[in-house]
C-alpha cells in the first residue's frame, strides 16, 4: 500500500460529490444510488464511496450486498456492480461477517476507518465519486470533510424532503457546510407529491414546496422535486437499475434532469 | 465484568486491570489512551448520580431505529401526547437526536430557552403534565449546526440525564438519531444502573430499512436492554380521493411482521402514512386532537396501551 500515504487513490478522480441532508430518510442513499446509475448511462465511470457506517444501504440498492472486497498493492478493489465495471463501490457492508452486524464504534474509530476509505481504495480513473454519508452533522461528515479536501471536492448536494421537520435540519447542513468551505451544488426536494396510481389524484403525503422554497431563501441552486414512486422504491429494494428499466415512471424525468444539471456543472472543469 | 465498555475490543482485559489500556487486545481500541492514562479506575461517576436523580422516574422507555426518517421524533411525540392524556400522569420527553433535534418543532416549542434553576435545568412545558428537553432549547438561531464528535455528545448526553430537573415522572420517554452509535451506548451506559424498562424500535415496510433495524435489535440483545416491541410506521397509504390502498414504501420481505417472527420480537402495531400527520408535526400540535378518529390515530392508541401495559406488568430491571 504505498501509495495510500500521499492518498494517490483519488488522484485518478475527476469530481467529487458529497451527498448530505440533516436529516435521516429522506432519500440521500437513493439519490446517491441513482444519480450514479444517470451518469453511468451517460457514458460516464463513476465510483460510490458509502461512509455511512451504521446503516449502509448502497450495497443492497445496488443489488451488491453479497460480494467482497479484496486487497491489492495499492489497496482495496472496490466493487464491481457491473460487468463493463462502470460503477464501482465501496462500502462498510462488505467488511462485515454478518450483516446484521451492529457496528456500534464511538467516533475515533470511526473516523479512521473513513480516513482509510478515502486513502486505501484504488478506485483507478473516474469521472464522478459520489460519496453518500449517515444524517447528521457530526464525527463522519467532519472526518469525510477533512479527508476529501486536499482532492478539492465539487461539492455538496443536499437531500431534503418537503416537510418543515426536515428543512430546519438541512438549514442546519447549509451551516455546516459554509463552516467547513464545502460548496454546495444544489438542493433536491425528495419524497414530493404522490400520484395515486388508481385515480391520478396527487397527495402530498410530505407537504410540498419546503426544499424549494430553502434553496430560494439561502441563494443556493435548486435541482429539483422527486416524487414518491412506488416503481423507484420497489427498484431499490431489488437493486434493479429504475433509470434503465422505467423511463416512463413519475420519478425518472426529475432524477435525470438533476444528472443532466451535474454534468453541466462539472463540465468546463474537466 | 462491569468494566468492560461496549466499543472495546473482544479480548478487553478490563478498564479497573492493570492491563488497561497496555494488553495486545488494546490495540486500536478507541479507549486505549483514556486506559492507558489509569483514569478509568473506576466506573464514571455519573452513573451513580443519575440513577439518584432519576429516581423520581417510574418508567424509562428509549424509542430507537437504526434506519433514518422512520418517524422515531413522531411516535416519541405521539406516544408523550398519548400517555399526557392521562392528566394523572406526568410524562417527560427528551430528546437525545444532538445534530438534528426534531422534537422542539413537532411539540410546538421552537424558540423557546432552558432556565436554570437552583438544581439543574428547568425543562419547557407543553402542558402542565408534559415536560421537554432537547438541545434545541440550547440553540440561539434555527441555523445553528451542532457540529460535535463524539466525546462532545456524550457530555452533553450525561448533562441531560444528570442535570435536568423533570420531578415526579411516570413516563420518560428519550428520542434518539438512528443508527448505532455514541448517543445510544452513552445513554445506555449511563441509566445502566438507573434502568431502562425497554426499547421500542420503528421501522419502515421496505427491506431498505429493516435491514437496520436487525443491526438494532441486535445492538440491544448485545447491550442487554430488553425491546418492549416494533412498530411499523408508513405502512401503506390510503388515496383521500378514491379511498384505494397503495404500499409507497412496498414490504418486499414480509414487512416488520416477518422480522419479529424471525428475531422474536413482538410486533406492537402498524401505523399508516397519512398526510395529517406530517401537517401536525410541521404545526407542532398533536394529531390525536387534530384528527381524533382516524385509523392512524386508532392505532397509535392500541401501541400506546400496549406498551403501558407492559410497562406496568414489569419490574424495571438494571441490566448492568
Ligand atoms: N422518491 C421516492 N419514492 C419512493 N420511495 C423513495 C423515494 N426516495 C426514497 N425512497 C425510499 O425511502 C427510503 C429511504 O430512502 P434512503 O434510504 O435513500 O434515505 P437516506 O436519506 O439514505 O436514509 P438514512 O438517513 O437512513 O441513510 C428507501 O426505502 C427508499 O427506497
Ligand atoms: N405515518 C406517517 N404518515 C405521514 N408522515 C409521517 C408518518 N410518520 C412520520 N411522518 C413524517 O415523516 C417525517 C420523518 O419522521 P421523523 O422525523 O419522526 O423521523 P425520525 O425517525 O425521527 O427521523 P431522524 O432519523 O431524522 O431522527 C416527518 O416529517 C414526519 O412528519
Ligand atoms: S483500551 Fe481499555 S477498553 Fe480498550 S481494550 Fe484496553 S482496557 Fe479494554
Ligand atoms: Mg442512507
Ligand atoms: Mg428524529
Ligand atoms: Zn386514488
Amino acid at each position: 500500500m504505498e501509495r495510500s500515504q500521499d492518498g494517490g487513490n483519488l488522484s485518478g478522480v475527476q469530481h467529487i460529490i458529497l451527498v448530505l441532508s440533516g436529516k435521516g430518510g429522506v432519500g440521500k442513499s437513493t439519490i446517491s444510488t441513482e444519480i450514479a446509475l444517470a451518469l453511468r448511462h451517460a457514458g460516464k465511470k463513476v465510483g460510490i464511496l458509502d461512509v455511512d457506517l451504521c446503516g449502509p444501504s448502497i450495497p443492497r440498492m445496488l443489488n451488491a450486498q453479497s460480494k467482497d472486497v479484496h486487497q491489492c498493492d495499492s489497496g482495496w478493489v472496490p466493487v464491481y456492480v457491473d460487468q463493463e465495471k462502470s460503477i464501482s463501490l465501496m462500502s462498510i457492508g462488505f467488511l462485515l461477517e454478518h450483516p446484521d452486524d451492529a457496528v456500534v464504534w464511538r467516533g475515533p474509530k470511526k473516523n479512521a476507518l473513513i480516513k482509510q476509505f478515502a486513502s486505501d481504495v484504488a478506485w483507478g480513473d473516474l469521472d464522478f465519486l459520489i460519496v453518500d454519508t449517515p444524517p447528521g452533522t457530526s464525527d463522519e461528515h467532519i472526518a469525510t470533510v477533512d479527508a476529501l479536501r486536499p482532492f478539492n471536492p465539487m461539492g455538496a448536494l443536499l437531500v431534503t424532503t418537503p416537510q418543515a421537520v426536515s428543512v430546519g435540519d438541512v438549514r442546519r447542513e447549509l451551516t455546516f457546510c459554509k463552516k467547513t468551505g464545502l460548496r454546495v451544488i444544489g438542493i433536491v426536494e425528495n419524497m414530493s407529491g404522490y400520484v395515486c396510481p388508481h385515480c391520478t389524484e396527487c397527495t402530498n403525503i410530505f407537504s410540498k414546496g419546503g426544499g424549494e422554497e430553502l434553496a430560494r431563501l439561502s441563494g443556493v441552486p435548486f435541482l429539483g422535486c422527486v416524487p414518491l414512486d412506488p416503481l423507484l422504491s420497489q427498484s431499490l429494494e431489488q437493486g434493479k437499475d429504475f433509470v434503465q428499466e422505467f423511463p416512463n415512471s413519475a420519478a425518472y424525468p426529475a432524477i435525470s434532469s438533476i444528472a443532466r444539471q451535474i454534468l453541466d456543472m462539472a463540465s468546463p472543469r474537466s | 465484568m462491569a468494566d468492560v465498555p461496549i466499543n472495546a475490543p473482544q479480548h478487553c482485559p478490563g478498564t479497573g486491570s492493570t492491563e488497561a489500556g497496555k494488553s495486545s487486545a488494546c490495540q486500536g481500541c478507541p479507549n486505549q489512551s483514556i486506559c492507558a492514562s489509569g483514569t478509568m479506575s473506576g466506573p464514571d461517576p455519573a452513573i451513580e448520580e443519575i440513577k439518584e436523580k432519576l429516581s423520581s422516574v417510574k418508567h424509562k422507555i428509549l424509542v430507537l431505529s437504526g434506519k433514518g426518517g422512520v418517524g422515531k421524533s413522531t411516535f416519541s411525540a405521539h406516544l408523550a401526547h398519548g400517555l399526557a392524556q392521562d392528566e394523572s400522569k406526568e410524562v417527560a420527553l427528551l430528546d437525545v437526536d444532538i445534530c438534528g433535534p426534531s422534537i422542539p418543532k413537532m411539540m410546538g416549542l421552537e424558540g423557546e430557552q432552558v432556565h436554570q434553576s437552583g438544581s439543574g435545568w428547568s425543562p419547557v412545558y407543553v402542558e402542565d403534565n408534559l415536560a421537554v428537553m432537547s438541545v434545541g432549547f440550547l440553540l440561539s438561531s434555527p441555523d445553528d449546526a451542532v457540529i460535535w464528535r463524539g466525546p462532545k455528545k456524550n457530555g452533553m448526553i450525561k448533562q441531560f440525564l444528570r442535570d435536568v430537573d423533570w420531578g415526579e415522572v411516570d413516563y420518560l420517554i428519550i428520542d434518539t438519531p438512528p443508527g448505532t452509535s455514541d448517543e445510544h451506548l452513552s445513554v445506555v451506559q449511563y441509566l445502566s444502573v438507573a434502568g431502562i424498562d425497554g426499547a421500542v424500535i420503528i421501522t419502515t415496510p421496505q427491506e431498505v430499512s429493516l435491514q437496520d433495524v436487525r443491526k438494532e435489535i441486535n445492538f440491544c440483545h448485545k447491550v442487554k436492554l430488553p425491546i418492549i416491541g416494533v412498530v411499523e410506521n408508513m405502512s401503506g397509504f390510503i388515496c383521500p380521493k378514491c379511498k384505494n390502498e397503495s404500499q409507497i414504501f412496498p414490504p418486499t420481505t414480509g414487512g416488520a411482521e416477518k422480522m419479529c417472527t424471525d428475531l422474536n420480537v413482538s410486533l406492537l402495531g402498524k401505523v399508516p402514512l397519512d398526510p395529517n400527520i406530517g401537517k401536525s408535526c410541521d404545526t407542532g400540535k398533536s394529531f390525536f386532537s387534530e384528527i381524533p378518529d382516524s385509523p392512524a390515530t386508532l392505532s397509535y392508541r392500541t401501541i400506546i396501551q400496549r406498551i403501558q401495559d407492559y410497562c406496568e406488568k414489569k419490574k424495571v430491571t438494571c441490566f448492568s
